[in-house]
């Protein structure tokens, strides 16, 4: 069976810096996978590098099987890849329900459409309320998306990143700066939403990685040092050394 | 966490957007149209609204850029100028070779005239927002502008082209030679292209430009290219330019290298502005008020311009959002029905607000005429600019209108605080 993200030797430098070093990285179809390491180790680069934001300097991606590295992040989009993001990206101006509508719009194929009423498509309007109410953001639709509380703007963010219907959703760090009540609410939500599709997560909250992840996958200085089960990535001394601070007997 | 549900802001929300409103408001629009000219029938009132429809028009198809699409131009005026100057050949053509065009098909072809310039500019100017867009667009207006001064057959040199309406076939008899039958023809293509400007932004593509706005970055993430997105609402905003520089040709009979200068760009920029971009309705609004005091400052005072400057000035400190952001932050307000506990205190910071504008007034003014010129007319009063009294008044009128000002703005602040409290509570005000 195809992956559904494979990395193959993927190099990323920054002027004579190397961020990313030899990444190889394989998830499969229907997996949740995690990627962990200390701060600094290319998490976020690699979140970039996998959905087009910044191009491997040398490398393959593939999604699904084809090639995607070197496509831009709305051609990666429109293959089934979706992302979210660390820091807080909504658009701020538009409400809550225009926000998900916008996510809505080119999966159910209206394009660049200037000839439609965005009003009258029966098909949109129900994908949004479907998305609203499973992010429980319902009863604040016409609120400006700037004005949600942080809370709130998280998971608008997870639903603006599912709303497209892709295959493969990456989360970066879905629950940073929440607190423990609404960090449960999140993984309950994000368990929930992700049912039956591909996942790929970045997290710092270890209960929230052992708790949901199939597969773990540990990244130090670029480079992923260890990818297996939880109870794999728990007992490998590697991990414990690089990641733990520990030293090996 | 405010998880608190607000309910009554969607319920109003819906009960206010119902589609008896939106037409309502189209067909209130169209009897002002066609009324307006039969209460105010002088000839100036009608060249004025003459200007003022245009000018709507124009303005609409800026805030496609600024409010929808968050592209600040410098050279909106390259493609209404480029319209009126296509319009002006066409008119010119039509009549030379008998072809059975009417004149009120003419704008169309200035609008055509904007959109293929924008076709052709377009994709290059719009790989980039901000100032890289802002910068290129400053540069192709101020090429065109200069090119249309060199290009002497197409752009006629400093004279411009002339052209003549009246040498069109007439439709419905009607010669177009009269203002009352050209304001008649500029009204019905206000009202068309309001409708089809805001009709754009309840499209697909209108939401997404408001996406690419808020954050272009994002959009890349949701299937969009904000490259494409940008293109599209450059072209439309041309298209519509070209149709307000159209009507401008058939107006004046004439397309020069004035319309496509700096000095168009950044009045449609201040029209904009000043209206407020962040409704569609703002433009409107500066539109009619900015063309409204450039036809009376003019014949009022020598320095009009300083005048729009502070004006300008005072919205981008004072208002960001423009009239219609003032207009539109009291609806909560309304809803609620505190706006009267507002009031009050509105009044009371009037008299000082108005006593510092007239001291302002009175300063441009003296130094304006102080070395010849008639007296100063304010409020019916006659001040000498050579006289030291005058001084005295001006002097006193800026600086205690200030320090009052001051001091019952805040009254208004406070007021405005305890009315917008009342009105989160009662659910009208997220």
């Amino acid at each position: 069976m195809t992956a559904a993200i494979q990395v193959n030797a993927v190099e990323k430098s920054f002027g004579n810096v190397r961020i990313i070093r030899d990444l190889n990285l394989s998830v499969a179809k229907g997996e949740r996978h995690a990627i962990i390491g200390p701060n600094g180790a290319g998490k976020s680069t690699t979140f970039n590098l996998i959905s087009g934001h910044i191009k491997p300097t040398s490398g393959e991606i593939r999604l699904n099987g084809e090639v995607t590295s070197g496509l831009r992040p709305f051609e990666i989009n429109r293959r089934g890849l979706s992302r979210s993001f660390q820091v807080t990206n909504v658009f701020a101006r538009m409400t809550v329900w225009e926000n998900v509508r916008c996510a809505v719009l080119w999966a159910t194929g209206h394009r660049y459409a200037f000839w439609k009423n965005v009003d009258d498509l029966p098909e949109v309007k129900q994908r949004t309320a479907e998305i609203l109410d499973d992010i429980h953001l319902s009863h604040r639709r016409d609120v400006p998306a700037g004005l949600l509380t942080y809370a709130e703007q998280r998971e608008l963010e997870i639903g603006i990143t599912i709303a497209g219907g892709a295959s493969v959703i990456m989360l970066d760090e879905p629950t940073a700066g929440m607190s423990h009540a609404e960090t449960e609410r999140a993984v309950a939500l994000i368990r929930r939403l992700t049912e039956g599709r591909t996942l790929v997560i970045v997290e710092h909250d270890m209960s929230v990685v052992f708790g949901l992840a199939d597969r773990i996958s540990v990244l130090v200085y670029g480079h992923i040092i260890a990818s297996g089960t939880p109870e794999e990535i728990r007992g490998n001394p590697k991990v414990k050394e690089a990641y733990l601070g520990e030293e090996v007997d | 966490m405010t998880n608190a549900p607000t309910p009554s802001i969607a319920a109003a929300k819906q009960e206010s957007g119902g589609a008896l409103g939106f037409y309502g408001v189209w067909l209130l629009a169209a009897v002002a149209l066609v009324v307006l000219p039969l209460i105010f029938s002088s000839g100036g009132s009608l060249t004025s609204f003459s200007l003022i429809g245009i000018a709507i028009i124009f303005a609409l198809s800026y805030n496609i850029l600024l409010g929808q699409t968050g592209l600040l131009s410098f050279g909106h005026a390259v493609q209404y100028g480029l319209g009126g100057f296509l319009a002006v050949h066409a008119m010119n053509a039509v009549a030379s070779h008998n072809w059975p065009i009417p004149l009120p098909v003419i704008p169309l072809v200035g609008g055509i005239g904007g959109l293929a310039f924008a076709l052709l500019v377009g994709w290059v100017m719009t790989k980039r927002a901000g100032t890289v867009f802002a910068m290129i667009s400053l540069g192709i207006g101020e090429l065109v502008a200069s090119s249309s001064l060199i290009l002497r057959s197409v752009f006629g040199g400093e004279s411009g082209i002339t052209t003549d309406r009246t040498s069109l076939m007439p439709m419905f008899g009607w010669t177009f030679g009269p203002q009352i039958q050209v304001y008649y023809l500029i009204a019905f293509w206000v009202l068309v292209s309001a409708i089809a400007m805001y009709a754009l932004t309840r499209t697909p593509l209108g939401r997404i430009c408001n996406a690419v706005r808020d954050n272009p970055e994002r959009v890349e993430f949701i299937g969009y290219d904000p490259h494409v997105v940008r293109y599209l609402a450059y072209m439309f905003a041309g298209f519509f330019a070209g149709i307000a520089g159209g009507l401008t040709a058939i107006n004046f009979e004439i397309a020069n290298s004035a319309y496509l200068g700096a000095t168009q760009s950044g009045f449609v920029l201040f029209s904009a502005f000043i209206g407020g971009t962040a409704y569609f309705f703002g433009p409107i609004i500066g539109a009619i008020l900015v063309t409204y005091l450039q036809l009376g400052l003019t014949s009022v005072t020598s320095v009009w311009q300083l005048y729009f400057g502070i004006i300008f000035i005072g919205i981008v400190m004072f208002a960001p959002g423009g009239i219609a952001g003032i207009l539109m932050k009291h609806r909560p307000l309304i809803r609620a029905g505190t706006l009267g506990t507002v009031i009050p205190s509105y009044l009371v910071a009037a008299i000082p607000t108005l006593a510092f504008a007239l001291g302002i007034i009175l300063t441009i003014e003296t130094v304006a005429r102080f070395s010849g010129g008639d007296p100063i007319n304010l409020l019916g009063i006659p001040f000498v600019a050579s006289a030291p009294t005058t001084w005295a008044a001006a002097a006193v009128l800026l600086v205690g209108g200030f320090l009052v000002a001051r001091i019952t703005w805040r009254g208004v602040a406070e007021a405005w605080d305890r009315a917008a409290t009342v009105a989160r509570d009662r659910g009208y005000l997220a």
